[in-house]
């Protein structure tokens, strides 16, 4: 500090008192005061009490989990443990949490037959069962847009009809996550709670991620759901077969998505909402197998993505047969 | 320790600073609490206001962000509408640092603090709005650098992470700075707090079109995704921020009296009469885009000003807010405020009303409505929400009163002011 200066005021008169309650004597104000600055205390106390509940929901050890990819196979290990404890001790279901990694040389593609898709809703239901999600809620990764035939306008779709289909001036796009090549949720993530896998899966890290919900307002597919509260499951209803990234049961206040089934598919198996369907109108498989039904649908079909000119170059696509 | 090492100011050195910097801390919140029972009221209530809110913010926490009326469809509501209007006030401050510290308008010097401390108080609500807004407020520490991961510079969020911190910052210290030294009753150093201001100018653009870069960078929200948000937001900032100023010092003038002069507000008044028209102008411009060319894209202004397909929930808003709008601007452009202290209170309150509900909920719920799908659910804030919004704004007015308070008892102790008018 270097503001010595002629200009300083070297004659002043000491400054009056500190803080009156600590140094002055106990004046009727200072009492005052001090009764006031107490009883405000104890009221902030009582209005944030109802804090006191969240150490019961998140234990020191998922307070201080590292960044999934910081953990080292033992940390792995514990962790998952954890869950499994957790998955008991709330929800009564005895389940394994795996850790499925990508395949190497594998990239996952999807395309969906609007010739053949008639709005059953079966896919939907399977995802809802597969994934644990809230039975409440009745939530679901799949959402079907019944479209006006003539039109690609979403405006004019609807996703909660409530009537036999199919309609005869109607057809139905079922619509998740696209998984895209360039994607515009990934890219917003303040924490890198979610990125995209080496076979093209966005995956959601469920106990990194910090619930801001910037990701669920980039996505132009709707395609990302929050979890507004502690979902709910019956024992026997909780699909025991879980995997880190993928459908293992969330906790309230952070995203989910839709990740192609991958404790699934990654096994080789199809994703639940393809076996689930009855009209066929599911095909998947890896983009990079020449031999592979995807592939010869992306040659020999018309194929579109939705939302082409925002640039996202989605991994689902769409097509009609005639 | 004795008062008079307090003075030794030919040997001070920073541990001195060390020492003395808490004691004037810890004396300002003394006499920042010291008032007459028309203070004590005001600070009762806030407090009051601000407990209720904390209240609610625990519940929320507690049960789940269920308590609140957003959903997957409108999954930003109330908190970040809140949030990003006290962005703008945060900025507005920087309309008095303007033409003190660039046009060396010395009158305006004298007050320029008031901004500064606006702008705090704005910077801690914004915080805390955003606080509010997450899911999971415990995992907060993976939002710090080295210490979680930050995805920067990909990510506009961590941008505006290091720009709001960084706005309180510079604030915190010019503030602390010029109100220590006169304090200790010396002439503030330049070197110590006019490269900061100038910083400051800058910053505080900065801070708004960051959070405009937040919303307008999104490709599948076509009601943000404009080139013309940022310097939206810019403008209206520059209204409301000077507007809710104008309205701090005549309110000063009446507790201080004239020691406050009225020349300040002269010039603000002159600024606004400038930005509400500007803004009004870039108002005409987006909306004569959005409905001369119409289309799907232009699907959430309707939602906002007409309602689309009988959904019509935030139609009274935005009608309310361009309604006062242009009242405040034909008000603010007519001899009359300055004329009529009420007619000035009524043109600053009407533009920061209107401020408030266009860049707030009319900004953000639009931008959700209809959905990417096109499915159109509406949103309507919660109980829990507005007692959490209530309870932030409560706690900034009671920084930003605290402040207030600090300053003017610095700024009323002898002969300081003169001290420094002779200086410069």
């Amino acid at each position: 500090m270097t503001e010595s200066s002629p200009h300083d005021n070297l004659d002043r008169q000491p400054i009056g008192p500190l803080l009156p309650i600590v140094n002055n004597g106990p004046s009727r104000r200072n009492v005052m005061k001090g009764i006031g600055l107490t009883l405000g205390l104890a009221a902030f106390g009582k209005a944030v009490w109802p804090l006191t509940a969240v150490p019961e929901n998140v234990s020191l050890d998922e307070f201080l989990q590292k960044h999934y990819k910081e953990l080292t196979e033992k940390d792995k290990e514990h962790v998952f443990t954890r869950l499994e404890n957790e998955a008991r001790e709330d929800y009564g279901a005895d389940v394994a949490i795996t850790d499925h990694r990508p395949i190497p040389g594998v990239k996952f593609g999807y395309a969906i037959n609007l010739s053949k898709c008639n709005g059953n809703g079966k896919c939907v239901e399977a995802c809802h069962r597969e994934n644990n999600h809230d039975r409440a809620t009745n939530q679901s990764y799949i959402r079907v847009l019944e479209m006006q035939k003539g039109s690609m306008d979403m405006e004019q779709g609807n996703t909660t009809y409530d009537h036999t289909v199919p309609q005869d001036d109607k057809y139905y796009m079922p619509v998740q996550c696209l998984q895209c090549d360039n994607p515009p949720c990934v890219t917003v993530c303040p924490v890198e709670a979610t990125w995209k896998e080496d076979d093209g899966i966005v995956v959601v890290d469920y106990n990194w991620c910090i619930g801001c919900r910037y990701c669920e307002a980039a996505c132009p597919y709707h395609a990302r759901r929050f979890n507004w509260q502690t979902p709910e499951i019956p024992a026997d209803e909780v699909n025991p077969e879980q995997s880190y990234l993928s459908n293992r049961i969330r906790s309230a206040g952070v995203m989910e998505k839709c990740h192609f089934c991958l404790h699934r598919t990654r096994e080789g198996r199809l994703p639940a909402c393809l076996e689930a369907c009855p009209t066929g109108a599911r095909v998947f498989g890896d983009l990079n197998d020449p031999e592979s039904d995807i592939v010869w649908i992306l040659k020999n079909k018309r194929v579109f993505v939705l939302k082409e000119e925002l640039g996202t170059r989605p991994s689902l696509f769409y097509f009609f047969d005639s | 320790m004795s008062q008079s090492r307090l003075y030794t100011t030919d040997a001070q050195t920073a541990e001195r600073h060390v020492e003395t910097y808490p004691r004037f801390l810890l004396w300002a919140l003394g006499v920042a609490t010291d008032g007459s029972l028309w203070f004590y009221t005001w600070m009762f209530a806030l407090t009051a206001i601000f407990l209720v809110g904390a209240n609610a913010w625990a519940v929320q926490v507690a049960d789940g962000m269920i308590v609140t009326h957003m959903t997957d469809h409108v999954s930003w509501g109330l908190y970040i509408a809140n949030f990003t209007f006290a962005v703008g006030v945060a900025a507005g401050g920087v309309m008095m640092v303007i033409p003190a510290y660039l046009y060396n308008n010395k009158k305006m010097h004298d007050v320029v603090i008031v901004g500064e401390l606006l702008a705090i108080a704005a910077i801690v609500m914004c915080l805390m709005f955003v606080t509010a807004d997450l899911g999971r407020p415990d995992r907060f520490w993976h939002l710090i650098p080295g210490l979680g991961r930050f995805n920067f510079p990909l990510s506009m969020l961590t941008w505006d992470v290091l720009v709001l911190n960084g706005y309180l910052l510079l604030n915190l210290h010019i503030c602390g700075y010029l109100l220590y030294m006169r304090y200790l009753g010396r002439r503030p150093n330049p070197k110590w707090y006019v490269p900061f201001v100038m910083v400051s100018i800058f910053w505080a653009i900065s801070i708004h079109t960051v959070t405009a870069f937040l919303y307008c960078g999104l490709g599948g929200r076509p009601f943000w995704n404009s080139a013309l948000l940022a310097p939206r937001f810019l403008a209206s900032a520059f209204v409301s921020g000077p507007a809710f100023i104008i309205v701090t010092l005549l309110i000063l003038r009446r507790i201080v009296g004239e020691g406050i002069s009225y020349q300040p507000i002269r010039v603000l008044v002159n600024i606004v009469r400038v930005t509400t028209v500007v803004n009004l102008v870039m108002v005409v411009s987006e909306v004569f885009t959005e409905f001369y060319t119409g289309g799907a894209h232009t699907a959430p202004a309707r939602y906002l000003f007409f309602g689309l397909h009988g959904h019509d929930a935030l139609v009274p808003w935005i009608w309310t807010a361009v309604v006062a709008n242009v009242i405040a601007a034909v008000l603010f452009l007519s001899p009359w405020v300055f004329r009529r202290a009420e007619v000035l209170v009524i043109a600053c309150v009407l533009a920061f009303l209107a401020a408030w509900i266009e860049k707030g909920m009319g900004l953000i719920v639009p931008g959700f409505v209809p959905s990417t799908l096109h499915e159109i659910v509406e949103y309507r804030p919660s109980l829990t929400e507005w007692k959490v919004t209530a309870g932030v704004w409560a706690f900034g007015l009671m920084i930003y009163t605290i402040g207030l308070k600090a300053a003017i008892t610095v700024f009323a102790r002898g002969d300081v002011q003169d001290a420094t008018e002779s200086a410069e």
